[in-house]
C-alpha cells in the first residue's frame, strides 16, 4: 500500500487500495471496444457489399448473417463462441496429432474471444448501417465519376466514402454507444476488464456501491466524450449540406 | 410422439428432463421481459410527457435519470440493485426480505428502470416531432394543454413511436439474457447449466440460440402487423 493509501480516512482505503486495478479494468475495456469497432467496420463493411452485390451467394451469406446476429442475444452468441471455440481449437488439436502428429494447443484467450464475439456481433449492425448510407448515395454520382474515368478504386474513395460517411455516422454512433456498453459483457466470460474487477473488489469488502459507482461513472464519460465527438464529426462530414431552420 | 422419442433417443443431452429446464427457463425470461415491459411502459409514458415540459426543474431530473441509465450498461445497474439492496438497513429482518432474498425482484427492478429510461425517451421524440399544424388546430379550437395531450398529441405520438418501441421490445428480450448472470435460471441460464453439466457448448447454446431467434421473429411479425394497421393513414398512396 503505498504511503497516500495509509494517509486517506479509511472509508476510501478500498477505493485506494482496488482502485489502480480498477483503472487498468478500465484500459482493457476501451481496448476491446476500439479493437471491435475496428473489426465491426469491416465486416460491416463487407457484408454491406455483398448485401449489394448482384451475386446471389454472397448475398445470401451475408442476409443470413445479418438476420442470425440480430436475432440472438449478445451474451448467448459470446458464450457460443468462447465455449464452443474453445472445443473445437481442442478438437482441431487432436485431429492434427491424429493425423500429422502435430502438437499444437490453440487456446482461445478472453480478450480474443471477447473482441471476435463483438466484432462479429456489431459487424452485422455495421452492414445494416452501411448498406443503408450506399444506397443513399445518388447514382448519377456514380455515374459521374465513371464519365470522368474513375477507377472503381476512386470511385468508392472520392466519391461513394466521404457522402456515404455522412448518412452512415449517425447510426455508426449508436452502434459505437451500444457496443461501448455491450463490452461490459466480457467480464461474465472471465476477462478482467472494470466490471469483473470492481465485482470482484466488491465481493470482498462488501461495499457494492463504492466500486460500481466510479465503473458506471467511467461508462458516462465515455459514452458522452463519444457522443461529443460523434457530432464533430457529423459536422464535418455535412459540410455543404444545409441544415433545417433548427 | 414416436418420433419425438425416435429424435430424443439419438442423442444424449436433449431428454425430457433438460427439455424440462430449457422451459422452465423459457417461462422465466417471458415472466421477466413481458413483467418489466409493462411496468416500464406505465413509468415511461408520464416520464416522457414530463420530459417534454417547459419547466427545468420538471425535465431536467428525469433527463438525468433517463442519462444515467442509458449512458451505462445494463449489466452494471443489475449489479448495483443485486448487491445494494442487501445493503439497505433493517431489509433482512423486514417483511420484504422473503422478495429480495430471491434475485428474481432485484433483477425485475433494474430491468424496469432500465427500459423505462429507453421507453421514455423513444415517448419523448415522438412528442417532439409532432405535426406543428395538429397542435395549431387544436390550439385553434380552443382546447386546453391537457386536452390536446390527451386527444392530439399523445394519439399521434404513440403511432409514432411504434417502431422504435418495438426494437426496444426485443432489445429487452436479448438483454434479458443478463439475468443468468445473477444465478436467475432463465433461457440463457438454462443453457449454461446445460453446458456445464455435458460439457456440450454447441448444442446448449445453439439450441437456445434458435429459441430466442423464434422470439424475435414472432415480434418482429406481430409488431409488423399492429404497425400495419394502426399507422395505414401514414403509408405512401401507392
Amino acid at each position: 500500500m503505498s504511503p497516500f493509501c495509509e494517509s486517506v480516512p479509511s472509508t476510501f482505503v478500498n477505493l485506494c487500495q482496488y482502485g489502480p486495478p480498477i483503472i487498468d479494468g478500465a484500459i482493457i475495456t476501451i481496448e476491446v471496444a476500439f479493437l471491435s469497432l475496428l473489426l465491426s467496420v469491416m465486416l460491416g463493411l463487407l457484408g454491406a457489399s455483398a448485401k449489394l452485390s448482384s451475386n446471389l451467394i454472397l448475398k445470401g451469406i451475408a442476409t443470413t448473417y445479418t438476420t442470425l446476429i440480430r436475432g440472438v442475444p449478445d451474451l448467448v452468441l459470446m458464450m457460443l463462441i468462447f465455449f464452443g471455440g474453445q472445443m473445437a481449437m481442442n478438437n482441431l488439436s487432436d485431429w492434427l496429432y491424429d493425423t500429422y502428429e502435430w502438437e499444437i494447443f490453440f487456446n482461445i484467450n478472453e480478450f480474443f474471444a471477447g473482441v471476435v464475439t463483438i466484432g462479429f456481433i456489431f459487424g452485422a449492425y455495421m452492414a445494416e448501417t452501411f448498406r443503408g448510407a450506399f444506397q443513399a448515395v445518388e447514382n448519377g454520382q456514380i455515374e459521374a465519376g465513371k464519365a470522368y474515368g474513375m477507377t472503381p478504386w476512386q470511385i468508392f474513395i472520392r466519391i461513394m466514402f466521404p457522402q456515404m460517411m455522412r448518412h452512415a455516422l449517425p447510426g455508426i454512433g449508436n452502434n459505437w454507444l451500444v457496443l461501448l456498453k455491450t463490452t461490459a459483457l466480457v467480464s461474465v466470460i472471465g476477462l478482467s476488464d472494470m466490471v469483473r474487477l470492481a465485482s470482484e473488489a466488491s465481493k470482498a469488502v462488501h461495499e457494492p456501491f463504492m466500486f460500481f459507482i466510479p465503473v458506471a461513472m467511467a461508462y458516462l464519460v465515455l459514452t458522452s466524450l463519444s457522443e461529443w465527438m460523434l457530432n464533430k464529426l457529423e459536422r464535418k462530414y455535412s459540410a455543404g449540406i444545409h441544415r433545417g431552420a433548427t | 410422439m414416436e418420433w419425438l422419442n425416435a429424435l430424443l433417443a439419438q442423442n444424449d443431452i436433449f431428454n425430457a428432463t433438460t427439455l424440462a429446464h430449457y422451459w422452465s427457463g423459457f417461462v422465466t425470461t417471458v415472466q421477466l421481459v413481458f413483467v418489466s415491459l409493462l411496468i416500464g411502459l406505465i413509468i415511461a409514458v408520464p416520464l416522457g410527457i414530463l420530459r417534454s415540459s417547459k419547466n427545468p426543474w420538471i425535465s431536467r431530473p428525469i433527463w438525468l435519470y433517463v442519462y444515467i441509465f442509458r449512458g451505462t450498461p445494463l449489466l452494471i445497474q443489475l449489479y448495483m440493485i443485486y448487491y445494494g439492496v442487501t445493503l439497505i438497513n433493517g431489509i433482512q429482518e423486514s417483511i420484504f426480505w422473503p422478495i429480495f432474498q430471491d434475485a428474481f425482484y432485484p433483477c425485475l427492478i433494474a430491468f424496469v428502470l432500465n427500459t423505462a429510461a429507453y421507453t421514455a425517451e423513444i415517448i419523448r421524440g415522438a412528442i417532439a416531432t409532432t405535426p406543428r399544424g395538429e397542435i395549431e388546430a387544436a390550439k385553434a379550437y380552443g382546447m386546453s394543454r391537457a386536452l390536446m395531450m390527451r386527444r392530439i398529441i399523445l394519439p399521434s405520438a404513440f403511432r409514432r413511436a411504434l417502431p422504435a418501441y418495438a426494437n426496444e421490445v426485443i432489445l429487452m428480450v436479448h438483454a434479458s439474457s443478463i439475468a443468468s448472470v445473477v444465478t436467475i435460471v432463465d433461457l440463457t441460464g438454462a443453457a449454461r447449466d446445460i453446458y456445464a453439466r455435458f460439457y456440450a457448448p454447441f448444442e446448449a447454446f445453439i439450441f437456445v440460440a434458435g429459441i430466442y431467434l423464434c422470439i424475435t421473429f414472432l415480434l418482429i411479425y406481430s409488431f409488423r402487423k399492429l404497425e400495419n394497421r394502426l399507422l395505414a393513414h401514414l403509408k405512401p398512396l401507392s
